[in-house]
This record gives structure tokens, C-alpha cells and sequence, in this order.
């Protein structure tokens, strides 16, 4: 572990040189157990693949109380890798549904189904949440589905896509523009400022995709 | 519903409140005002609460009509501010009657003034925050810039003491700024030479420079690697893409990313920052930790200090 500054009143803490379940783990054992160790000197934290950037309250404590802090929770936390919730989402895979499923295939050598039982057969990390809101970074993808991303990005990938780039798969939570490769379409809305919890999954849970039929997705509420 | 009607937007005008706090797990970002401390002091000559919504106008051009009496205030960037077609003075609490007009020319310098009424514009909050971020889609009224026609919502009030800020102690915008930078995230990763220049070299402010960042135009400065894993971006930090220019992340940055990042300026800096227009001249400083931790106490201490006093009306 390595704690570099960050700016006046956030540290980022390092756990790890590369993505993975247990780097993911780390993450998420400190995320769940300094907001008790730190209280109300925590403002907020932003986890990511192999970070964790914390941002306290500068104006009650400083840098070096919040290192000693982090320090000790970091070495009594449970980094089990099994834990975290499992939440499983509905995809339509399809042409009409995910516009690049085809390429997809044809780039890796694959079959169509052979995508679609690729991708539903990992068990994903929430590794990040950002970009926008809502938008999860699943990974790691299957070797076998690894795609870069599009030279063009699209003007407007529709709210619900699935997609691929790299070695990470994501739900677009809202219409929007980008890069990554469409291979479906999931019905369960990612981010819904209305709802409470807003978002589905949280960074640390374990994600499972599931394919289902056309009528399936538009019974859920799924749109094309 | 009574309160304000939007004859024109200006430019740019939102509603901020002071941000969204503790919603990152989300992906949202802080939003709220640039420029913090006219935000504060605005609420503070109008006696609201900390938190209050203001409209915050970048560049000037607001005109509104007041569908109730209260009192208003204008804090920030000079912007030549009338009622009626007559002159008022700025940092101050003016009284507005039922119909009266009230109109911000164009800033002389800086470039955000804020616009705030008594007990601030009442508009619903989405995660616990009412500040527009306009590439989020949320807060203000659904998520958007103000349009012509739009009601901001705020009630009639009779009373406030008619305070202003003494003459001679409002804030100043002058062009250029400072900023201070403590280094960090992947400073190492930035050879000592790349540094030094990064910290003797003038930059000036690009065109592209909103609420989610300033891009900076000067010196290349080269760094080891092009990207990182993406990991979490505090306010003010300053990025350098693979183009060697620098950009300073403000309030509606994305909340990761995978650019190398040199240090994060002090926000009391970044707000002079938003105050800025392109071409303005901008310089870096490096600053530890902890004296970066010591101006923010200065800072809070002349803040609690500042007096306000009463005019007769």
C-alpha cells in the first residue's frame, strides 16, 4: 500500500499495480471500514481499480492524522474476496439490440451464441463508477472477448447498452455518446435519480449478466 | 407559484447552491459555485442560510423581473447591475418591489458574478443538492442552464437589515492568477526538468475552459507515462494529457480518470481560476501540504473576521 497526496484535503491511497479480484477486494474492505475509523472527518471517497482517493475535512483534521488512520484500518481489513453482493442483469443480445454483436464475433473468430455464453459466463467486479453517473466498469472480460474501442465513437449510445472495449464491460446509464462496442441491451436501469438505492450495483459487488428473449427484455421494461 | 422570471439568460447563467456532497460512489460530481466565496458573502449580506441557491453568471447578461418584493444581492466579478434601468451598487442588500426589472451588464474583469435573493430561490434538491451540472442533467430546474421565461421560485420578504460589505473591501478580479500546487498523485512520474518548467513557465487560459476544467495553453510538459488506471480526481487537479498541456479540474469535472496528474491547486486559487477569460496569464507554484493546510485556516479566519455593516436605506 502507498499513500500519495493528492491535494489539500485528499490522500489517494494505492493497493495495487493492476486490476484484479484481489486488488478489488482491498478496495472495497477499506472503503467499507473507514467511514467508522475516520467519522465526520470524512467528506467522501472515490474508489477505483486499485485506489482509493479520500477526501477529508481539512478545515478538522490534517494529512497526517488521516495517514495514521488509514494506515491501522488498512491492516485490519477483511479483504475476503468473496464478498460483496451478487447482482445478476437481464440482456437482450441481438443485432437490433447491440449494434456491433456481429464485428464483435467476427473479430474474436466466435459465434454470435458463443459471445453471448463468453460474456454470461464471468463473474464481474464493479471496479469503478464515474465517467457519468451511474456508469459501472465491469471487469475483466473473457481474453477471448477482448475488443478495442470504437475509432469513431457514436454520437448517442442508447440508455440500457451493453458494451464491451478493452477488457471491461459496462450498462450506459443514460444516453449518451461513446466508443464502446454494443453487443445488447439490458432492461434494469443503472442509474435512476428517482429511485432509492439509485444504482443497482455498488464498486466491490460481483455482477453476473444473463441472457434473455426478446418479449423477456420488453416485459422488463426494456426499449429498442 | 411566485419568484423571479427569466427575461434573458445571459450567456450562462445556473442555479448553485454551495454542492453536492457525498454522492462519488454514484459518479456525481460536486458542482456549486466557481467561485465559493462570492457565493458565501452573497448569502451571508442577504442573512440566508450557508447553503442557500443563488444564480451563478458567467460573463453577465441576466435580466429578471421580480414577481414579488424582497431583497436581492449581487456579489462577484463586476458586472454593471441595474433595477429599473437605474445603477446599483453590488455587495450590497437592495430592495426590489413586485414588477421591477432588475438587469447585469457584461463583467469588466472576472467572469462569474452571483445573483441572490432573501432565504435564496426555493428549488427541490436531487441528492441532497439543488447546483446545476449541466453534463450530469441534474439540479436547477431539470438539470438545464436558465432559459427566458423560466420561474425561479422565492418568496416575498419584507425584512432584512440593509446590510453591504464596507466600500473598499469587496474582492478584486484582476487578470492573471497564482496558483498554488501541492504536488502529488503521479508527480514522480514527471522527470525534474518537466517539473521546473511546469513551475517557471507562464501558461494562459485556453478557450476551452468551463466548470469541469480550464485547459491551459504553454510549454509541453512531458511526463513518463501517457495514461494510469483510472482512479478518483479531487478538485483542482491539474492533469497533463499526452499534449503536455495542462488542465485544472473544477467543480463539474468527471470524478475518474486516466491521465497523469502533476499536484491539485489550492482551491482558494481555483476559484480565482473560474474568475478567469481566455488569455489571461496563469502561473504555478508548488506549496506543501501543510502549507496549504495553514492557508486554508488564514483563509477561514478572515472569512469569520469579515465585517459587514448596515447602511441607512
Amino acid at each position: 500500500m502507498k499513500i500519495h497526496a493528492a491535494g489539500e484535503n485528499a490522500l489517494i491511497v494505492y493497493l495495487g499495480d493492476a486490476p484484479g479480484r484481489e486488488v478489488a477486494a482491498r478496495v472495497r474492505a477499506l472503503v467499507s471500514a473507514l467511514p467508522t475509523a475516520l467519522g465526520e472527518l470524512l467528506v467522501d471517497m472515490i474508489p477505483s481499480y486499485a485506489s482509493l482517493l479520500v477526501v477529508y475535512d481539512a478545515l478538522a483534521t490534517d494529512h497526517m492524522q488521516v495517514r495514521r488512520c488509514i494506515e491501522s484500518v488498512a491492516l485490519g481489513a477483511d479483504n475476503d474476496e468473496s464478498s460483496g453482493r451478487c447482482v445478476t442483469l437481464p440482456v437482450y443480445y441481438s443485432e437490433e439490440s447491440g449494434a456491433d454483436l456481429s464485428a464483435v464475433a467476427a473479430r474474436a473468430g466466435l459465434s454470435v451464441s458463443d459471445v453471448i455464453e463468453l460474456h454470461c459466463a464471468t463473474e464481474y467486479r464493479v471496479y469503478a463508477i464515474g465517467f457519468a453517473p451511474g456508469f459501472a466498469y465491469l471487469g475483466e472480460l473473457d481474453e477471448r472477448l477482448k475488443t478495442p474501442r470504437l475509432k469513431t465513437p457514436r454520437q448517442r449510445v442508447p440508455r440500457g447498452a451493453v458494451a464491451i472495449a478493452d477488457r471491461q464491460t459496462a450498462v450506459y446509464p443514460a444516453v449518451s455518446p461513446g466508443g464502446w462496442n454494443l453487443i445488447g441491451s439490458c432492461p434494469t436501469r443503472m442509474f435512476d435519480p428517482g429511485r432509492d438505492p439509485s444504482m443497482p450495483v455498488a464498486v466491490g459487488d460481483r455482477v453476473r449478466f444473463e441472457s434473455v428473449s426478446r418479449e423477456e427484455f420488453l416485459r422488463a421494461g426494456g426499449e429498442l | 407559484m411566485s419568484g423571479m422570471e427569466i427575461l434573458s439568460p445571459g450567456i450562462l447563467s445556473l442555479i448553485q447552491d454551495s454542492g453536492r456532497r457525498g454522492y462519488y460512489r454514484l459518479g456525481l460530481t460536486d458542482g456549486g459555485p466557481v467561485d465559493p466565496q462570492a457565493h458565501a458573502l452573497c448569502n451571508r449580506l442577504l442573512q440566508n442560510n450557508a447553503h442557500a441557491a443563488t444564480v451563478e453568471v458567467t460573463l453577465g447578461g441576466l435580466e429578471i423581473a421580480a414577481g414579488v418584493g424582497t431583497w436581492i444581492c449581487v456579489t462577484g466579478a463586476p458586472v454593471p447591475l441595474t433595477i429599473n434601468g437605474n445603477e446599483r451598487p453590488r455587495w450590497q442588500v437592495l430592495r426590489v418591489a413586485a414588477g421591477d426589472r432588475i438587469a447585469l451588464g457584461h463583467a469588466e474583469s472576472g467572469c462569474r458574478a452571483y445573483l441572490g435573493v432573501a432565504d435564496g430561490f426555493r428549488i427541490a434538491p436531487v441528492f441532497g443538492s439543488c447546483a446545476t451540472v449541466v453534463r450530469e442533467g441534474l439540479g436547477g430546474l431539470d438539470g438545464n442552464r436558465l432559459k427566458a421565461g423560466d420561474l425561479l421560485p422565492c418568496t416575498a420578504v419584507a425584512e432584512r437589515a440593509p446590510l453591504r460589505l464596507p466600500p473598499g473591501q469587496e474582492p478584486r478580479y484582476p487578470r492573471g492568477v497564482t496558483l498554488r500546487v501541492i504536488p502529488g498523485y503521479q508527480e514522480a512520474h514527471f522527470p525534474r526538468l518537466q517539473q521546473r518548467r511546469f513551475f517557471a513557465c507562464p501558461f494562459s487560459v485556453s478557450q476551452r475552459a468551463d466548470r469541469m476544467g480550464y485547459r491551459l495553453e504553454g510549454p509541453t510538459i512531458g511526463c513518463d507515462i501517457e495514461g494510469i488506471l483510472s482512479e478518483g480526481i479531487c478538485q483542482g487537479a491539474i492533469q497533463v494529457p499526452a499534449d503536455g498541456q495542462p488542465i485544472v479540474l473544477l467543480n463539474d469535472r468527471q470524478t475518474i480518470g486516466g491521465y497523469p496528474k502533476i499536484g491539485s491547486a489550492l482551491s482558494l486559487d481555483c476559484a480565482q481560476l473560474a474568475q478567469q477569460t481566455p488569455g489571461a496569464p496563469v502561473y504555478f507554484t508548488p506549496i506543501s501540504q501543510h502549507d496549504a493546510h495553514n492557508a486554508l485556516h488564514l483563509a477561514q479566519v478572515f472569512d469569520a473576521n469579515r465585517r459587514l455593516e448596515e447602511y441607512r436605506l
